[in-house]
């Protein structure tokens, strides 16, 4: 980490007072400039060849591969305790981690908008240096676009990522049971309230952050301990309602929620009661929802709360045989009610 | 969380319950006749469906969902003046985030911003002013719309806005206000309500007694409600109880909010900005006489009716929607022909299935199940 935030200072000295120009995505010197200076140092190359069109990788022994795609198109790019390069990391990691694979590569599509400030890009690209130092994963290969001021909005990232899942392991929306109960990794909600507040359309402050992180080594110790993982699925856009209608809906059984059980931060409460938002609708980046067998699930919970990624896991549903492909929420007040899919953008109230 | 959680406690909200059936059950009611009690107010609504109230009450009472989603009973031809302002390049449109989504005959203004014209989501009508002053070489419209509840906001911004001298801001006013619809509804040869939940943050800035003619001359209840579920089923047990007492008054139950005479400094900056229009008209309802307000002539120069030419249509909601019957409580949601099939959340064709506050949105999301009481009181 140290290294990065050292490169991080050196480039910002260099390259500070710059923008990027239709130049930088050319083809020609100034963007052999911006990969060999400024990107190359952050992500390293997977060899001492000469940088090739594609990244040569050795198959694994055994076990499959899992491969998977994201683009990441937040605003604004940097937010509180995380930004579009945290996203872009850790969002591909956990698409591959909750199949119970181990991510290793990973790809970068840079799509700048001409205009963005050297500086703020030097901050994403270290962003991502970290995120993938933590996560445990290279970036591997990369492709940099310029675009016309306008065309897009200061930056989109695509990144794509290929791990390796064991032989065996094979979780899936079709192993669901009837009375197998749901477990959450933490709070829900930080996410979606951190973004409202950075885009400064609130009159409200906030101290909540980004829950932003990989859930590779969550999972992995709970595989590790043998834990049957029945489904699992990483809670982003849409929030819990819509992940577990998925299951519901997936796998034809009914979800009962227990409202009581959700853990929430009071604060993401107090902003959803002013805004008339629901905050099991908000996006999570650092989220599982796990599906796991009735016999396992509390000493799943127990592991889960051994864990940092984890520390105020609960017990929030389970699946029921009553309203099959419906999620219901029983009140803490004592009522219940239907969690339906969002539709749409979830849209303040006016009164 | 302080003055929330207080107002969510299952235990009371049973022993409400239970005292409401026993009341209930010395009045002849039946279930084939239900006492009728509408909440005025889609913040009513919302509630009631998001804890499941009507859960918690016997089958002799049942709610009625009424107009008070003031983004239900916007017209569509409202919605297609918005619009036509909203497509000219010098604007700037702006408004609160539920009236984006609004069908009108043609699109609604988050279509209108996919199309690339300049639609912004704010909060209040002073972020609407702030875009203004950034923006001086644009012309910035507020969509205005919403009960008294809202009214104070804008007209504050109003003078706000003359106060600065801002020249490039106006409010295309849609404001109503709801003493007129309630009688309106009472005079309806259909009208069979038993009583009204009033709606608690309009009343917060008219106060309780511009009610008192609902007792006085068409003999029916109301209570003035919070929206918290324990608020809501007390001011049930407070109607059910002035029936059995053979009473007929206006209470309050929300008087930690609603003061009996109102916000004064709220109602002169209404009294200061808006006048009464003769006619307004209501989707599903029709034109209400003396229901809406529009800008004073002291302040024409924020007024975006006088900037702009819009084609001020009427434009009459598709046959088979019965918006209008669901909103004065003939019929249920799920009675409507539409309801569930062409018109759904994703798909909305009447306005009560825009807003989350309105019925048939608030009866898709959270009521499309039956869940039995013994279900509920078991915990």
């Amino acid at each position: 980490m140290k290294v990065i935030e050292t490169l991080k200072q050196q480039l910002v000295e260099s390259f500070g007072d710059q923008v990027i120009t239709l130049a930088h995505g050319s083809g020609g010197k100034a963007m052999q400039q911006l990969i060999d200076q400024v990107i190359l140092p952050f992500f390293g190359k997977p060899s001492d060849s000469p940088l090739e069109d594609q990244a040569r990788l050795p198959l694994p022994q055994s076990g499959r591969l899992c491969m998977t795609t994201d683009s990441y198109v937040v605003t604004p790019i940097r937010f509180p305790g995380s930004s579009i390069g945290h996203l872009a990391i850790n969002g591909t990691v956990n698409d591959l981690a909750v199949s119970g694979a181990q991510p290793l590569y990973l790809s970068c599509g840079l799509i700048i908008e001409e205009g963005l400030a050297f500086a703020e890009l030097i901050e994403i690209l270290a962003d991502m240096a970290v995120a993938a130092q933590v996560a445990d994963v290279r970036i591997v290969t990369g492709d940099t676009k310029v675009v016309d001021r306008g065309s897009c909005d200061k930056l989109f990232i695509n990144t794509a990522g290929i791990g390796v899942l064991e032989v065996g392991l094979d979780s899936g929306i079709t192993h669901i049971k009837i009375g197998d109960k749901i477990l959450i990794n933490g709070d829900i909600g930080d996410h979606g309230v951190a973004i409202l507040a950075a885009r400064g359309e609130l009159a409200l402050e906030t101290t909540i952050t980004s829950d932003c992180a990989a859930l590779t080594s969550l999972i992995q110790l709970l595989l590790s301990e043998g834990i049957p993982i029945h489904a699992m699925r990483d809670v982003t856009r849409g929030g819990l309602a819509t992940v577990l209608n998925e299951y519901a809906q997936g796998a034809g059984v009914g979800i009962l929620i227990d409202e009581g059980q959700i853990p929430i931060k009071p604060e993401v409460r107090g902003v959803c009661e002013v805004l008339g938002l629901d905050p099991l609708y908000l996006a999570n980046e650092g989220k599982v929802a796990l599906v796991i067998p009735a016999d396992s699930a509390e000493q799943a919970l127990q592991l889960m709360r051994t864990h940092p990624a984890g520390m105020n896991s609960a017990m929030v549903a389970e699946v029921v045989a009553d309203h099959r492909e419906r999620v219901v929420m029983q009140s803490d007040f004592g009522g219940k009610r239907v969690v339906d899919m969002l539709v749409g953008e979830q849209l303040p109230r006016i009164c | 969380m302080k003055y929330v959680d207080e107002f969510r406690n299952g235990k009371q909200a049973m022993a409400i319950a239970k005292k409401i059936a026993e009341q209930v059950k010395t009045l002849n009611v039946s279930k084939q006749r239900p006492l009728q009690f509408m909440e005025v107010c889609g913040g009513h609504t919302h509630s009631i469906f998001r804890y499941g109230l009507a859960q918690f009450l016997p089958e002799e009472i049942e709610f009625i969902h009424g107009p008070g989603c003031p983004v239900c009973v916007l017209p569509m031809g409202v919605v297609d003046d918005c619009i036509s302002i909203a497509e000219r390049p010098d604007v700037i449109f702006t408004t609160f985030g539920d009236a984006m989504r609004v069908p009108g005959s043609k699109k609604s203004l988050l279509q209108a911003k996919a199309e690339g014209h300049d639609v912004r989501m704010v909060y209040s009508p002073l972020d609407a002013l702030q875009i203004a002053k950034q923006n001086p070489e644009r012309e910035v419209v507020f969509f205005g719309l919403g009960f008294e509840t809202t009214m104070p906001s804008t007209a504050l911004t109003l003078q706000q806005a003359a106060q600065e001298h801002v020249k490039n801001f106006s409010l295309f006013c849609n404001h109503i206000t709801i003493i007129p619809t309630i009688k309106a509804m009472l005079d309806s040869p259909d009208m069979r309500l038993d009583g009204f939940l009033g709606p608690g943050h309009v009343s917060m800035v008219i106060g309780s007694q511009p009610y008192e003619f609902i007792s006085r001359d068409y003999n029916r209840p109301l209570v003035i409600a919070g929206f918290e579920p324990l608020d809501i089923l007390q001011s049930v047990y407070m109607l059910v109880k002035q029936l059995v007492d053979g009473r007929c008054e206006v209470e309050n139950q929300y008087e930690r909010i609603v003061p009996k005479t109102g916000n004064q400094v709220a109602l002169h900056s209404i009294g200061d900005v808006f006048e009464l229009r003769e006619f307004f008209e209501w989707r599903g309802m029709g034109s209400i006489d003396h229901s809406g307000v529009r800008i004073r002539e002291k302040y024409a120069d924020f007024d975006a009716e006088r900037k702009f030419a819009m084609p001020r249509l009427k434009i009459a909601d598709p046959d088979a929607a019965q918006c209008g019957e669901v909103v004065t409580g003939v019929i249920k949601p799920e009675q409507c022909k539409l309801f569930g099939k062409s018109c759904t959340p994703q798909t909305p064709i009447g306005a009560l299935m825009v807003s989350t506050e309105g019925a048939c949105a608030a009866h898709y999301h959270y009521g499309q199940i039956e869940i039995p009481i013994s279900q509920v009181v078991n915990r």
